[in-house]
C-alpha cells in the first residue's frame, strides 16, 4: 500500500476530475451509478464464519438519495463500507459507472464518507481538514482555497474556519465532516448514520440541511440508518435490509403502502399482521394493514372482521383503539374522538388497497 | 441582600451535604486514618531524597555531620574531570539509545496497533516487552556473554546497543497506548480522502500519536540514564556511565560529592518528568474532548 505520492495519486486524480466539471456534467437522473451484484460477505472463514451479507442485488441511480434502512447488526454498514472501499466483498461485483471498483483501495474510488462519528482530524483546523482531500489530490493552492471557501459558505461555517473541531458543536462538527467530504467532488458521497449523535431538534434541521446539500450539489448520496422516519422523509428510494439480506427496495411510499414480507410491514411504520384465518381465508397468509387504514364498519354494512374493544386512547387528532378479534390483536386510528367503553363489539372494515397479503 | 446571601449559602450547605452523603461506598479517600497514611508513605519516599539533598550542601567532609552550608561539594564535582566525561558517556548513549529505541518503538508500535491481526501478535508484543519483566541481572549477564562471544567490544557503542534494546519497551507501551486510544478512524477518513499510505502516516498519524512518542522517549532516556546493572556489566575502561562511575565512588568511602551528584541527577529527573507532563497536558485535554470522535466503523 505504502507507494510515493504523486504515483499513488495519480489514478486517482484521473477518475475525480472528470466530476470536477460543472456537477451536472456525469449523466442524467436515471442512469444507473452504482451496482452491487450478487455481493455477499462473510468474516472469518468462507464457510463457518460469519454471514455479515448474503446475495445483495441493488443498483443506485445518478443524483438518487438512496437509504439503507434497517436494525442494527442487518449488514448496512457493511455494505456501506464495502462500497467505500474498506471492506472488499467475498464474492460479487460494486460496479461504478459499469466498472467493476470491488478490488480498489478507498482512494481510487471517487466517494466520500461522511463517517458516523465525523472522524475529523482533530490536529488541524476546519479549514486544513476540508482542504485536506484536496491536498492530498494535489490540486493547486489556489484552488484549493477556492474550493474550501465554497465548502465552508455552503454548510455556513465560513467563519469557523480557523477552529479547532474541538472548539465546535456537535451539529458544526457534522457539517464540517460534510464539507471535507463534498469538497473534492465525488460521484457519491456516503452517510454512515450520521445524525444518530445528534439530538431530536438538530437532528430534524440536519435532515433538511442534508436533503438541501443533496440537491444543490447533484451528487448520489447513499445514507446508512436505523431510523425508519429518517429514511421515509429523506429517501428518494430505500432498501430494507434484515439479517444480511435485502428485504425491498423501492420509494418511501411503495415500501410503506405495499411491504413484501413481515418484516417490512413490522419494520416500516405500523402494522396490524392478521391471521388469514382470522378473516376467513387461506391459514398459511398474513395480511398486513395499517392503523390509519382502518375504519369502524357503518351500520347496514358487512364489517371485514369482528372484534371486541380492550382500550381506546384518545390522542388529539385522532383516537387509538386497540381491538381483540379471535387470537390477534388489532390497532386501530380513528379520526378525532370515538366514545367506546373496554368490552364492547365493533365490527372493523378496511379499504381492498389497504391489505396486503404476506406469505413469510 | 443579605438574605438572599444566607438563602444561597443554606442551598451550598445543603449541596455539600448531599454530596457527603451520596458518596460511593468503597470511596478510598474518606476512609478513617487515610490522611495520616498518606503523610507516613510519603514521609518514608521523600525524606532520605531530601536528607540527601541537605547533605549535598554539607561543609563537612564527613557525610552524616552537618557542619555549615557550602556548594564546595558541587564545585569539586564539577572540576572532576573524570565524572564530567562520566557524565558525557550517561548523556551520549542516553540519547542515541532514545533515538534508537523509540525509532524502533514507533514501527512496533504501529505494526502491533496498525498492522491488523497476524498470527504470533500476541507473543510478538510479549517478547518485545520481555525486558520489562526479565530480571535485569539476567540481561545484564546474557547481554555480557552475548557481546564476548561473538567478540564485539566497541566501548560506547556496546552500551548504546545494549541500552537501545531495553529501553524499547519503555518507548513503546506509551506509544502504543496512545495509538490505541485514538483507534484507527482518522487514518481511514484520511484513506477515504486519497490519502497515501506515506502521506496518512506524516500528516495524520504521526503528529496523532507525538505525545505519546515525546513520553516515550524521555521514559527510555530516563530509563537509560538510570541504569546501572547492564551499564556495569558491558562498559569497559574509558566508557563507564555516571551510575557506575558513582558505584565505583562508592567503593572508596561515601564522599560528600556522590550527594552532590545524586542531587544533580534528581533534579535532571525532575525537571524531565515535568516536561514530560506539560507536553501531554493539553493533548489529553484535546483527547478528552474528542473522545467519542475516533473508533473506526466496526459496527455492521
Amino acid at each position: 500500500m505504502v507507494s510515493s505520492p504523486s504515483g499513488a495519486t495519480a489514478p486517482t486524480a484521473a477518475i475525480v476530475m472528470p466530476s470536477a466539471f460543472p456537477v451536472t456534467a456525469p449523466g442524467t437522473q436515471g442512469d444507473r451509478l452504482i451496482e452491487i451484484a450478487g455481493v455477499e460477505k462473510v468474516f472469518g472463514d468462507p464457510n463457518t464464519g460469519h454471514r455479515a451479507l448474503e446475495a445483495i442485488n441493488i443498483s443506485i441511480m445518478e443524483k438518487e438519495f438512496f437509504t439503507l434502512l434497517g436494525p442494527s447488526g442487518c449488514g448496512k454498514t457493511t455494505l456501506l463500507r464495502m462500497i467505500a472501499g474498506f471492506e472488499n466483498p467475498t464474492t460479487g461485483e460494486i460496479r461504478l459507472h459499469g466498472k467493476d471498483v470491488a478490488a480498489l483501495p478507498p482512494r481510487e474510488r471517487p466517494v466520500n464518507m461522511v463517517f458516523q462519528n465525523y472522524a475529523l482530524f482533530p490536529h488541524l483546523t476546519v479549514y486544513q481538514n476540508v482542504a485536506f482531500g484536496l491536498e492530498m489530490l494535489n490540486w493547486k493552492k489556489a484552488d484549493i482555497t477556492a474550493r474550501v471557501d465554497e465548502m465552508l459558505s455552503l454548510v455556513k461555517l465560513s467563519q469557523f474556519r480557523g477552529r479547532k473541531p474541538t472548539q465546535l458543536s456537535g451539529g458544526q462538527q457534522q457539517r464540517v465532516a460534510l464539507a471535507r467530504a463534498l469538497a473534492p467532488r465525488p460521484q457519491v458521497l456516503l452517510l454512515d448514520e450520521p445524525l444518530s449523535a445528534l439530538d431530536l431538534k438538530l437532528r430534524k434541521e440536519m435532515q433538511f440541511e442534508l436533503k438541501r446539500l443533496q440537491r444543490e450539489t447533484g451528487i448520489t448520496f447513499v445514507l446508512v440508518t436505523h431510523d425508519q422516519e429518517e429514511a421515509l422523509a429523506m429517501s428518494d428510494r430505500l432498501a430494507v435490509m434484515n439479517t444480511g439480506r435485502v428485504q425491498q427496495v423501492g420509494t418511501p411510499e411503495e415500501v410503506y403502502d405495499q411491504p413484501r414480507n413481515r418484516f417490512v410491514a413490522d419494520f416500516i411504520g405500523e402494522a396490524n399482521l392478521i391471521h388469514g384465518a382470522t378473516l376467513g381465508r387461506n391459514a398459511d397468509v398474513m395480511v398486513a394493514v395499517r392503523p390509519e387504514r382502518i375504519e369502524l364498519t357503518m351500520p347496514g354494512f358487512q364489517p371485514r372482521i369482528r372484534g371486541v374493544v380492550e382500550a381506546a386512547t384518545f390522542l388529539g387528532s385522532d383516537t387509538l383503539l386497540e381491538i381483540r378479534a379471535g387470537e390477534d390483536r388489532l390497532r386501530a386510528r380513528i379520526r378525532g374522538a370515538v366514545r367506546l367503553e373496554p368490552g364492547t363489539n365493533v365490527g372493523l372494515s378496511w379499504p381492498d388497497d389497504a391489505e396486503r397479503l404476506l406469505a413469510d | 441582600m443579605s438574605a438572599a446571601t444566607n438563602a444561597s449559602h443554606a442551598i451550598h450547605a445543603k449541596s455539600a451535604e448531599a454530596k457527603r452523603r451520596r458518596r460511593r461506598p468503597f470511596d478510598w479517600r474518606h476512609n478513617p486514618g487515610f490522611g495520616p497514611f498518606t503523610l507516613l508513605v510519603m514521609l518514608f519516599l521523600y525524606t532520605p531524597l531530601v536528607v540527601l539533598v541537605i547533605f549535598a550542601f554539607n561543609a563537612n567532609r564527613l557525610v552524616t555531620i552537618w557542619s555549615g552550608f557550602s556548594f564546595k561539594w558541587f564545585v569539586s564535582v564539577a572540576n572532576n574531570g573524570d565524572i564530567r566525561h562520566a557524565a558525557y558517556i550517561s548523556v551520549l548513549v542516553g540519547v542515541l539509545a532514545t533515538i534508537c529505541s523509540t525509532a524502533i518503538a514507533i514501527a512496533a508500535a504501529l505494526g502491533f496497533e496498525r498492522g491488523g491481526w497476524f498470527r504470533g501478535r500476541g507473543s510478538a508484543i510479549g517478547l518485545v516487552t520481555m525486558p520489562l519483566v526479565v530480571p535485569e541481572i539476567v540481561t545484564a549477564i546474557t547481554t555480557l556473554i552475548f557481546f564476548s562471544a561473538i567478540g564485539f567490544h566497541s566501548g560506547v557503542l556496546n552500551l548504546v546497543i545494549a541500552h537501545t534494546v531495553f529501553c524499547i519497551p519503555f518507548a513503546m507501551l506509551p506509544i502504543q497506548a496512545r495509538l490505541n486510544t485514538l483507534g484507527a478512524g482518522y487514518e481511514e477518513a484520511a484513506r477515504d480522502l486519497y490519502g497515501s499510505e506515506w502521506r496518512i502516516f506524516l500528516r495524520i498519524t504521526l503528529p496523532l500519536m507525538s505525545p505519546g512518542i515525546m513520553a516515550g522517549a524521555i521514559l527510555a532516556f530516563v530509563t537509560s540514564l538510570d541504569d546501572f546493572l547492564i551499564s556495569f556489566m558491558v562498559s569497559s575502561a574509558g566508557s563507564t556511565t555516571l551510575p557506575v562511575y558513582v558505584y565505583g565512588m562508592m567503593r572508596l568511602g561515601v564522599t560528600p560529592e556522590v550527594n552532590a551528584i545524586s542531587a544533580v541527577l534528581l533534579v535532571i529527573s525532575a525537571a524531565l518528568a515535568l516536561v514530560a507532563f506539560i507536553i501531554s497536558r493539553p493533548s489529553e485535554a484535546a483527547t478528552a474532548a474528542a473522545a467519542g470522535t475516533p473508533q473506526t466503523a466496526a459496527t455492521l
